[in-house]
């Protein structure tokens, strides 16, 4: 993280603010008072009208259907669980339960394979690199570019074949290999940060690799593994098409889910909020919780 | 390269003692290096090239499932026919202008919130988690909410906003849009930039954030205008970081899927390449044509990816060197 992480980063401006107040004096149009307080505004009117269609989301959600489609919007109508009931299938009888299931266990399982891969993979392109080690990860990098619809009919045609149709083990697979080169990415920029001085002296002291592992390298490390994680679990539990072309009924998950509302009409509204909130909710709490590292995870460990 | 290599490299390079058999050793320690790396190495390949060259293989073959007495060799055809048939030559069209759309509106927005949040102000956390949000939320369930909320025509809020702000001059008829029929694509390229600009504005605030203060400082001691330090000193610096939001956004966008199929399902000249080939191979089982269109975005996002390799690879070489 060194100094690009934005807490870090924080004192940069801070630190000139000193010599600001005696140039403040001669030149008023650089006043940083002043600036900022229309930037503040600025940013938070731009703030909640990006932020109002999630709000709106949740505000409808707890509307009752009759409250939710109306124009002009009722803002102020009375607050109702019903949506929320209506959505985990108390009335309509379609639970949503196993598509939930389906999307955490898909997204929990690849990602425990995935850091699985590429921990190790990491720690042989840092802590003791191979031979073209960048090579390595510009492969690994280069297969994420590759658009997922050019793979996406041999691996239908294959499940289909094997009898893997419709199958959550098959769907991990894909999200494993769709997060590896990411995780690759990732995790290996937060072992270069393991301080060399500190791995020679744990060899000094004659500590093995395990010894090595558990005392130097996992403190280090722990809070990058935790954010790669995280930033798995996001994406696979997103992802839309290969869950709709390799699951149906059984291990659909809840962005097939999702999408037996694209037709909805006003009638289920304040459903398809709550669906979409409590969909969401999972991933805005993994996604604020790595609000940090998540750019690092989606520029693929090049910006910090 | 190798310098960069040589400097990273971690003790445990020279324990290598010389020996009699020190080549075998050597072999040995290299393989033991490997070792860790294979595994993902070796599942990355299975499961993503392997696939790949199914699909160019296919892509030459006359292949319709549902016609299995005419399946063969096709040479170019399929080719031909991507670039000819005007639903896919449409397609093909489409995801250039969403892509280039997205990801200049996308960052020119992102750029200006990144710019206002790298200023200190009360509540700038909680305004940056607000930013956030958009990115956060399951891009189905996003596109549902434009879909069904925001932009539905009879209910959605903002003709119900169009419809209150008229109401409170008096008036009964308020203008009321409706993109999703009107102009779709616009109401695709709306939500996937309320989506996408928080990315780059993540990106560039982190740009901002490393670039070094003390320059900016002297210019503002020579009495540069905010002007003249964004135009000369800022810019070049967030060059990099433009680029590479850009280029991983352009390699994100091409491959949209989700927005496209809840928004529009492809209706109206909304179809990309992505939903395209999707309905080509699942639902008209045209096997050969839906490969052959995946190996032209294939190339496609190859010459967007050859440029984006390198510039990860100079900010790659920066850490490195580090």
């Amino acid at each position: 993280m060194s100094t690009l992480s934005p807490a870090a980063a924080r004192t940069t401006p801070e630190k000139s603010s000193a010599p600001a107040v005696v140039r403040r004096r001669g030149k008023s149009r650089m006043d940083p008072t002043r600036n900022n307080t229309a930037a503040g505004i600025t940013a938070w009117l731009l703030a909640l009208l990006f932020a109002t269609p999630v709000l709106w989301m949740i505000l409808t959600s707890f509307h009752s259907e009759t409250d939710a489609a109306t124009n002009p919007p009722s803002v102020a109508a009375n607050l109702t669980l019903d949506a929320y009931k209506e959505f985990f299938g108390e009335a309509s009888g379609v639970s949503p339960w196993p598509s939930l299931i389906n999307s955490a266990t898909a997204s929990i399982l690849s990602t425990v394979l995935v850091l699985a891969l590429a921990i190790p993979a990491a720690y042989a392109l840092s802590i003791r690199p191979v031979k073209k080690w960048t090579d390595v990860m510009f492969f690994f990098l280069s297969t994420k570019m590759m658009p997922v619809v050019a793979a996406i009919l041999p691996l239908y045609l294959f499940a289909k074949t094997v009898g893997a149709l419709d199958n959550i083990w098959f769907l991990i697979l894909m999200y494993t290999s769709m997060n590896l080169p990411i995780a690759v990415w990732m995790m290996r920029s937060f072992l270069a940060e393991v301080p060399v001085e500190m791995l020679e002296a744990a060899q000094i002291d004659g500590a093995n690799l395990i010894l090595t592992l558990r005392k130097v390298i996992a403190p280090v490390a722990m809070p990058g593994i935790a954010a790669t994680a995280l930033i798995c679990f996001i994406f696979s539990w997103n992802e839309l098409l290969l869950a709709r072309v390799l699951t149906g009924v059984v291990a659909g998950t809840a962005p097939v889910f999702l999408t037996g509302f694209v037709s909805s009409q006003g009638l289920f509204l304040a459903k398809v909020c709550a669906a979409a909130v409590v969909i969401s909710l999972p991933v805005l709490f993994a996604g604020f919780a790595a609000q940090d590292k998540l750019v690092q995870g989606l520029s693929l460990g090049a910006v910090k | 390269m190798t310098t960069a290599t040589a400097r990273i490299s971690r003790p445990g390079h020279a324990t290598a003692k010389p020996s009699r058999n020190k080549a075998s050793r050597e072999r040995a320690l290299a393989w033991a290096r490997r070792a860790p790396l294979l595994p993902a190495l070796i599942f990355l390949i299975i499961v993503t090239q392997l696939p790949f060259v199914v699909t160019l293989i296919i892509s030459f073959l006359n292949w319709n499932s549902l016609s299995p007495g005419t399946t063969g060799f096709a040479g170019f055809e399929n080719y031909v026919t991507v670039l000819t048939d005007p639903d896919l030559r449409q397609a093909i069209f489409t995801t250039i202008l969403l892509t280039v759309a997205v990801v200049l509106a996308s960052l020119v927005i992102g750029l200006g919130l990144a710019l206002l949040l790298d200023k200190k102000f009360i509540g700038r956390g909680l305004a940056r988690t607000l930013l956030i949000a958009p990115f956060l939320v399951v891009p189905v369930a996003a596109a549902l909410i434009w879909k069904h909320a925001l932009l539905n025509p009879t209910y959605g809020l903002i003709n119900g906003v169009l419809t209150w702000t008229w109401s409170l001059f008096g008036s009964d008829t308020p203008p009321q849009l409706d993109l999703l029929s009107q102009a779709p694509l616009m109401a695709v390229i709306i939500s996937l930039v309320w989506q996408w600009t928080p990315f780059m504005m993540l990106i560039l605030l982190a740009g901002l954030q490393s670039r070094p203060m003390d320059t900016v400082e002297a210019a503002q001691m020579d009495g540069a205008t905010p002007w003249a330090i964004f135009r000369h000193l800022t810019l070049p610096h967030l060059r990099q970081y433009l680029e590479l939001g850009g280029l991983l956004g352009a390699i994100y966008i091409v491959q949209n899927f989700d927005a496209v199929f809840t928004l529009t399902s492809g209706g109206l000249g909304t179809a990309n390449l992505p939903y395209a080939i999707y309905q080509t191979f699942y639902y008209a089982n045209e096997y050969g044509l839906a490969s052959a269109a995946g190996v032209v975005v294939v190339i496609g996002t190859i010459l967007v990816a050859t440029f984006a390799l390198r510039t990860v690879f100079s900010l790659f070489k920066k850490e490195a060197a580090r």
